[in-house]
């Protein structure tokens, strides 16, 4: 047990000074984890009541959710909603944050801010104002109205990704591979996009996520044949506690972890 | 600096390389159009509209009545005083649990700290409604902690965790401690290690460092992430719904509960305006305050 | 210092000349450049030398063409380029920063101007091979960028840069980066590179000395004006006015009194005797601090040489020369720099020391009082 007595921080603790802080951090991340995880076993019990150890293990409730036509529909429609909108908002955020980094004009900070907004007003008055206004022009219900939403959502993010790749990305480069002899837009895209790439794709995945988790909007604008899994999880989870949600839920947590961690490769490769 | 002779004439090519110029930064900001398109249409027209709605009485004209409302009956209050006591004890509570757990992760190696990152980003790109049900199953009163809590003798019968402010509290302050985390951990990345060598060098202990040199400095990241969680649970409406059973009642469960019961816009639109305001006067407050634009939203 | 090899008949052909007239680029109200007139000529190699925020950078940006001037005129050669987008001007530039692209190799890099154009593939290989020989890169081309050291990253910087060849050379304080060892080292390649180039070169320093040893001409610039244009002799010893003395070279500034005869002094030194001026102007005298010697005060012919005596204030070794402030009347610190050896008696300098300098009247410098000539 040397490690103990090793200093541990820059001033004059130890290891064995600072061990109840590596127990509380230990603590709360377990807190932080557990909770979303130990749906997963769960989701395999055989029984009515979710159980934890599950006394027979099964995959009863997959098979539920699998057979439900109603949440095959939803699952479909979250999909399609999730790449529509990751298509529609990463290269609107791409462009919009290119434009305003590069160009240095006056109005380019204020339209920053305003690209911003969505992630200032809060979402519930999003999701009554798009709900109020798509009934005046028949986007209830549909998937494009949902996408427009989400797209505003996830443009922010996608934005804020994109700067910070640019900030730490030499703009001199794609000024040389002008005065080489390439337009701008070449050089954009010969130069400057190869650099920024594993932004973008963190972007567009989170972007996918945005509008794949989305519940709020979902519950007032989408509806009939194209309501969300989200949407049908909210309101199964307002009545009781259905253990085909355990099964769904293991499903997104294996979605979103695998993007996670595709992200975190993604990000240790590029340096 | 200096008075120029060529200002007061027009210069050589003057106005051509204005009109150049004028044409490409149209030709670049016209790159932000559709994003700025999407926010008008999506955003700026439909809240516009609640805006209206606001202040439209039942009759159709012109009224102060849905505002009116607000003042007057007492449940409205009760809304309001839940909504800001949520916000202000889930802020506190991830203060508490938060600040450590940064303060843990600031000190690890590189390395080592986006291994452990992982458990504030796991739970941050879950579900948000994945996270608010595992909360649901672990509470309810046959729940695991339930069984845990009894088997080890914490307490002889089940208590009930859910479905009321307790029950909401641990699932928002779940849901909200990576927007902690993640600024204060980057401000605390900042502090250059030099500054404790130095403290520790003119004497102070490791415990006066800490909170002569380093918390101050960690501040900054501490305030933007609070002041980001305070902000977004005032507009909260999946987990305090979910979690909060009907007895957690916040604005945003009330403007719901309101459209569908009621159907009335101009009391749920008024509700509406009432939180952005709410939000806009916070943010703008603080950033006035504590210069956090850059902190916030990145320096442009 | 003075002399410098007659690089223009070697590649008049590759080379175009610069003409920029009344160039003027303003940042709110103030000018980064206020009207510039310069002529750069063919196959020369020009420095524009001044401090941080004087315009220098902001003069080369307009001439690559990445920074709109609110009016002027650039003509390379008989065109004008004014309005021409950077990727038409077929400039080389390199930058501070290098500026590579590090998801090509080294070959990729410098191949890229040539892929542009639609060079076949045979050709751009070989010139891509002869442009590493020549910034002695030989076989390196399938490096990685990460893979070389900043002096190597320099030289594929610069291969990329005149593998096109392009008639114009521009280059924003290429060597800031590097180690001083390594710096002076490719100031001297950079030197025989021009010559062997024979490109029309522009070079932007805020390194006096780095503009001293590489120019052909020296054009000084402060507050967005060209203070001075000459060869780096003539600026280092006719400089124009205050800041250009003060920011070439060290120099000390003593005031000067005319008596409306033609005559000059510094207190009771007669400077000069025939010197034509309208009164209304103060004068300085500028003396560079290794251009005075010890001397006896009586064996100095007046006629020849200004004998100052005084009192050294400070006294510093500094290896191959040794620095030191003698003060006048306590009034005045005049520096004064010598070369060092084992022996000299000179190093034994002492503060408190009665001392002598002198200085040739060849070695004399008169400019106006203030920074605007």
């Amino acid at each position: 047990m040397n490690w103990l007595k090793k200093p541990a921080s820059d001033t004059q603790l130890t290891h064995g000074d600072r061990l109840w802080l590596y127990f509380v951090a230990t603590i709360i991340m377990l807190l932080l984890v557990i909770p979303t995880f130990i749906v997963i076993p769960m989701s395999f019990s055989e029984s009515q009541y979710l159980e934890f150890p599950p006394e027979h293990w099964s995959a009863r409730w997959y098979n539920v959710y699998f057979e439900s036509s109603k949440w095959m529909r939803a699952t479909v429609t979250s999909v399609q909603v999730g790449v529509l909108t990751m298509l529609v908002a990463t290269p609107m955020g791409v462009m919009a944050a290119y434009a305003l980094f590069v160009s240095g004009h006056r109005a380019a900070r204020a339209i920053f801010a305003f690209l911003i907004t969505p992630m200032i007003v809060p979402v519930i008055l999003i999701a009554i104002g798009a709900f109020y206004a798509y009934g005046r022009v028949g986007l209830n219900n549909t998937i494009t109205g949902l996408v427009l939403a989400h797209a505003v959502l996830a443009t922010p993010l996608v934005m804020i990704v994109i700067t910070s790749a640019l900030r730490n990305y030499d703009l001199n480069q794609e000024r040389v591979a002008r005065s080489l002899g390439a337009t701008r837009l070449k050089a954009f895209f010969v130069i400057t996009l190869p650099q920024i790439k594993f932004s973008i794709v963190t972007s567009a995945l989170l972007a996918f996520l945005t509008s794949f988790d989305e519940v709020i909007i979902a519950i007032f604008v989408s509806g009939g044949v194209n309501a969300t899994l989200t949407k049908h999880m909210f309101s199964s989870l307002r009545d009781f506690i259905d253990p085909t949600i355990a099964a769904i839920s293991t499903i997104m947590i294996l979605v979103s972890t695998t993007l996670l961690l595709a992200t975190q490769f993604i990000g240790s490769r590029q340096k | 600096m200096s008075a120029s002779t060529a200002s007061k004439t027009e210069g050589i090519n003057e106005k051509l390389l204005r009109i150049q110029g004028i044409r490409e930064q149209r030709l670049l900001l016209s790159l932000a159009t559709p994003a700025v398109l999407a926010i008008v249409a999506i955003i700026v027209i439909p809240v516009g509209w609640l805006f209206y709605l606001s202040f439209t009485g039942s009759n159709g004209h012109l009224s102060l009545e849905n505002y009116q409302r607000m003042i007057e009956y007492k449940s409205y209050a009760r809304v309001f005083v839940t909504t800001f006591q949520v916000s202000i004890l889930t802020t506190l509570i991830c203060i508490l649990i938060g600040y450590p757990l940064a303060y843990f992760l600031a000190m690890l190696p590189q390395r080592l700290a986006g291994f452990f990152m992982l458990a504030v980003l796991l739970p941050f790109w879950t579900s948000l409604l994945v996270r608010t049900y595992a909360w649901l199953v672990l509470l309810q009163k046959n729940g695991i902690l339930n069984d845990f809590a009894m088997s080890v003798g914490l307490w002889d019968t089940p208590v009930k965790l859910v479905h009321n402010l307790t029950g909401t509290l641990i699932g928002m302050a779940h849901i909200m401690l990576p927007f902690l985390v993640l600024p204060l951990y980057g401000s605390m990345r900042k502090i250059q290690r030099d500054l404790m060598h130095a403290a520790a060098n003119l004497g102070a202990s490791p415990v006066q460092s800490f909170w002569k040199i380093y918390f101050p400095l960690s501040m900054s990241g501490m305030v933007a992430g609070s002041l980001i969680v305070f902000v977004l649970c005032l507009g909260f409406y999946v987990t305090p719904a979910v979690l909060g059973g009907g007895r957690v009642v916040m604005v945003a469960t009330q403007i719901t509960a309101i459209l569908e019961n009621q159907y009335n816009w101009g009391a749920a639109s008024a509700l509406g305006v009432v939180l952005l305001i709410a939000t806009l006067v916070i943010l703008y407050a603080a950033t006035k305050l504590m210069k956090l634009d850059a902190a916030l939203f990145g320096k442009h | 210092m003075s002399s410098h090899p007659d690089s223009e008949s070697s590649g008049a052909s590759t080379a175009l000349p610069i003409h920029i007239q009344g160039l003027t680029k303003k940042y709110g109200q103030m000018f980064a450049l206020d009207s510039v007139d310069l002529e750069v000529k063919s196959g020369e190699f020009l420095t524009l030398l001044g401090p941080s925020g004087s315009g220098k950078t902001t003069l080369l940006m307009a001439i690559a063409g990445f920074n709109r001037p609110d009016a002027g005129s650039i003509r390379f050669g008989e065109t004008e380029v004014i309005l021409t987008p950077p990727h038409q001007r077929n400039v080389g530039m390199v930058f501070q920063s290098y500026a590579l692209f590090p998801h090509m190799s080294v070959a990729e890099n410098i191949a890229f101007p040539l892929k542009l154009r639609g060079i076949a593939a045979a050709e751009t290989a070989q010139r891509v091979e002869a442009a590493l020989t020549t910034v002695q890169l030989d076989g390196l081309g399938d490096r990685d960028i990460e893979q070389l050291s900043g002096g190597q990253r320099q030289r594929v910087a610069l291969a990329r840069a005149f593998v096109f060849r392009p008639r114009i050379l521009l280059m924003d304080e290429p060597l800031s980066a590097l180690d001083k060892k390594l710096r002076e080292q490719m100031q001297i390649e950079l030197k025989h590179l021009h010559e062997q180039l024979g490109v029309t070169t522009v070079y932007v320093t805020h390194d006096q000395r780095e503009a001293l040893t590489m120019s052909d001409r020296i054009v000084v610039i402060n507050h967005g004006k060209l203070t001075q244009i000459d060869t780096p002799h003539n600026i280092y010893n006719h400089p124009a006015n205050a800041f250009v003395a003060d920011f070439i070279g060290e120099s000390t500034m003593l005031p000067l009194e005319h008596d409306g005869s033609g005559k000059l002094f510094f207190q009771d030194h007669l400077v000069e005797t025939d010197f034509k001026t309208d009164a209304a102007r103060n004068w300085s005298l500028v003396i560079r601090p290794e251009r005075l010697f010890m001397a006896d005060k009586k064996a100095v012919d007046s006629e020849k040489a200004i004998v100052f005596s005084g009192v050294v204030r400070d006294f510093v070794f500094q290896g191959e020369t040794a620095f030191a402030l003698m003060s006048i009347n306590d009034k005045y610190d005049l520096a004064f720099r010598f070369g060092t050896d084992s022996s000299s008696s000179q190093n034994i300098l002492q503060a408190g020391d009665q001392v002598s300098l002198g200085l040739n009247r060849s070695d004399v410098i008169i400019i106006p009082q203030g920074d605007d000539s």
